[in-house]
């Protein structure tokens, strides 16, 4: 079902595209904008990449950002799974649809909700047991694994059904027992989801603005809140500066996973090929 | 960890640290499946609760700024205090009213809009070829995982009144006086559309990729028309991606809050938006957790419809 695209959706697609890229073409060129008016051109210039550099309070809320992402990337791998493989392989069992709510129900929730919720529950927590007694890394890395295991949960889960288990049951009709087969045969197949999975949660917490400004306390800022307080006032050429960077460093991280992906997909496409020329 | 499980059980009797890796083995469904739920229970399921006791207090000037629910008098007896007041004053404060009818209207607008430009464009990349395909689903998707802030900020430097497309229109001579976009319901309804999009093409390109050409091949030999083929073979068969996408862009849009902010200025009123300043700037909690309970009940149909789908979706492939 391919090659004949009628003129309407090629149109369609380009102009899509168009409006896809357009915007963001525009803030990468801006960026090398001389003048501190945004849209009034001046020449082409480094000047805010280097003052985006010489700015401690950009540096301090990267680092804290990051930090908070990788943690909330390796919690939230480890849970998604947990939580895909009990959706996907062990059957039945109680609880299952209320499990199964919660782990789509982050997908779509609005964020205010899910943010302030989270507030609420942070506070009450310290009036009882008197943690968190403040709130910055630790809640908002909490905040960033309970929604980004959900994406996760859902990118495992389909790739556990995508695999199939084959192997699986293989493992076990030669005698491996069911924890073995998980360790030895589940989780190595696993990996390609595993690596996406993470990539996921990471951007998902870098890019998390409303929920971090719930959790947070005063001095924590993300890079992402700090973005937000500045262009509330309006156009600023240093955050154009600032987001050609992650628009470069988010692209490669995606490419990076889309090859991951691309790979394992010919792989198993070339293993049930095999499959059936032996069947054959 | 993997020679531990072949050994035969007279042998990892033994130490305490064995014992404790035989428990794993043998209880290891049931701890996988713990952890992960009572993450959720904690900390996604509870905050709603309290949340919603929240929205039944009023306010106090005391830290954090409610009165509680549940106190304990002089004499030993529990008195329970429940203020149905913040949900009466929701109710009967039209700007609340009003907020919700317009964010729905905003919402459902967009994903309108969001359906009739991305379904198109999710079919086109179906029918492109075997090289092109991959190429354009990472377009689509390369957006989607850039930062949701910088997307909506590129957007005001488009629709400013000193942005590219009003220099562009002066400069073409095309008007005199910049056009006003930007901080109008025009820009908020841009934003959504441009955020959201990708939610929607992925959903309905999933449905696609698997509509088998036969079908629309066989309408064509017995006579019907392109159009006809559409709407009575195509269209309802991607009717699980088209509810899909749109659940995915209407429950998160009506809620938004970014957007309004950055590309709606004061001028467009979204619950969202007043929610958040309702608890960061005014400070008031209890109303602040009534508006957010208002919100899920509007949207819990739509949550569960949303559910529904992900769970056949999952058992189908």
């Amino acid at each position: 079902m391919y090659g004949n695209r009628s003129r309407f959706l090629t149109i369609m697609l380009t102009l899509g595209l168009a409006f896809f890229y357009i915007p963001m073409i525009l803030l990468v060129i801006y960026s090398f904008n001389h003048s501190k008016l945004v849209p009034v051109w001046g020449g082409w210039s480094l000047r805010w990449y280097s003052e985006l550099f010489q700015s401690p309070e950009v540096w301090q809320a990267v680092s804290l950002s990051l930090q908070i992402a990788v943690v909330n990337a390796t919690f939230a791998t480890a849970l998604g799974t947990l939580a895909g493989l009990a959706m996907v392989r062990f059957g039945r069992f109680r609880g299952r649809t209320l499990f199964g709510g919660m782990l789509v129900a982050p997908l779509v929730m609005p964020e205010v909700i899910t943010g302030l919720s989270l507030l609420v529950f942070f506070i009450s927590l310290n009036q009882l047991i008197g943690w968190p007694a403040e709130r910055g890394f630790a809640t908002i890395t909490i905040a960033h694994i309970t929604f980004s295991m959900a994406y996760v949960a859902v990118t495992i889960q389909a790739r556990l059904t995508g695999m199939g288990q084959t192997l699986e049951e293989a493992a076990a009709d030669l005698g491996a027992k069911p924890f073995k087969v998980l360790t030895a045969i589940t989780i190595p197949q696993l990996t390609p989801a595993l690596i996406s999975g993470w990539l996921l949660a990471f951007t998902l917490s870098l890019d998390d603005l409303v929920i971090a400004s719930f959790v947070t306390g005063p001095g924590a800022n993300t890079l992402p809140i700090l973005i937000f307080s500045r262009i509330r006032l309006g156009l600023r050429p240093d955050i154009n500066a600032l987001a050609t960077i992650m628009i470069l460093v988010i692209a490669i991280c995606v490419a990076i996973a889309a090859i991951v992906m691309f790979r394992q997909q010919r792989a198993d496409m070339l293993d049930r090929q095999m499959a059936e020329r032996e069947e054959g | 960890m993997t020679d531990v499980s072949n050994k035969p059980p007279s042998v990892s009797q033994g130490s305490f640290g064995s014992q404790m890796m035989r428990r794993i083995q043998s209880h290891w469904r049931q701890i996988i499946t713990v952890i992960p739920f009572f993450w959720l229970l904690f900390f996604f399921l509870a905050p709603f609760f309290i949340v919603a006791k929240i929205s039944l207090a009023e306010l106090a000037i005391a830290s954090p700024p409610f009165t509680k629910l549940v106190e304990w008098t002089d004499s030993g007896i529990v008195t329970i205090r429940l203020v149905f007041d913040n949900f009466v004053y929701i109710w009967e404060d039209s700007l609340y009213f009003d907020t919700y009818v317009n964010s729905l209207k905003i919402s459902v607008t967009s994903t309108i809009l969001c359906l009739l430009f991305g379904y198109p464009i999710a079919y086109a990349i179906v029918r492109s070829g075997p090289v092109a395909k991959p190429l354009l689903l990472f377009a689509i998707i390369l957006p989607f995982w850039t930062s949701f802030l910088l997307r909506v900020y590129s957007w005001m430097g488009l629709l400013a009144d000193q942005g590219t497309i009003n220099n562009l229109l002066i400069a073409l001579g095309i008007i005199d006086e910049p056009i006003r976009m930007l901080y109008t319901e025009f820009a908020v309804y841009i934003g959504i559309v441009y955020t959201y999009m990708p939610f929607m093409i992925l959903p309905l390109y999933a449905t696609m990729e698997k509509l088998d050409n036969s079908l629309n091949e066989a309408a064509a030999d017995l006579g019907s028309r392109p159009t006809n083929t559409f709407f009575r073979i195509t269209l309802p068969l991607t009717m699980p991606g088209i509810i899909a996408g749109s659940l995915l862009v209407f429950i998160p849009a009506t809620g938004e809050y970014v957007i309004p902010d950055l590309l709606g200025g004061g001028n467009v009123q979204m619950i969202g938006r007043v929610l958040f300043n309702e608890f960061s700037r005014n400070s008031d909690w209890p109303v602040a957790a009534a508006v957010a309970i208002v919100l899920l009940f509007i949207l819990v149909l739509p949550i569960m419809v949303f559910q529904y789908f992900q769970g056949k979706a999952s058992e189908e492939r």
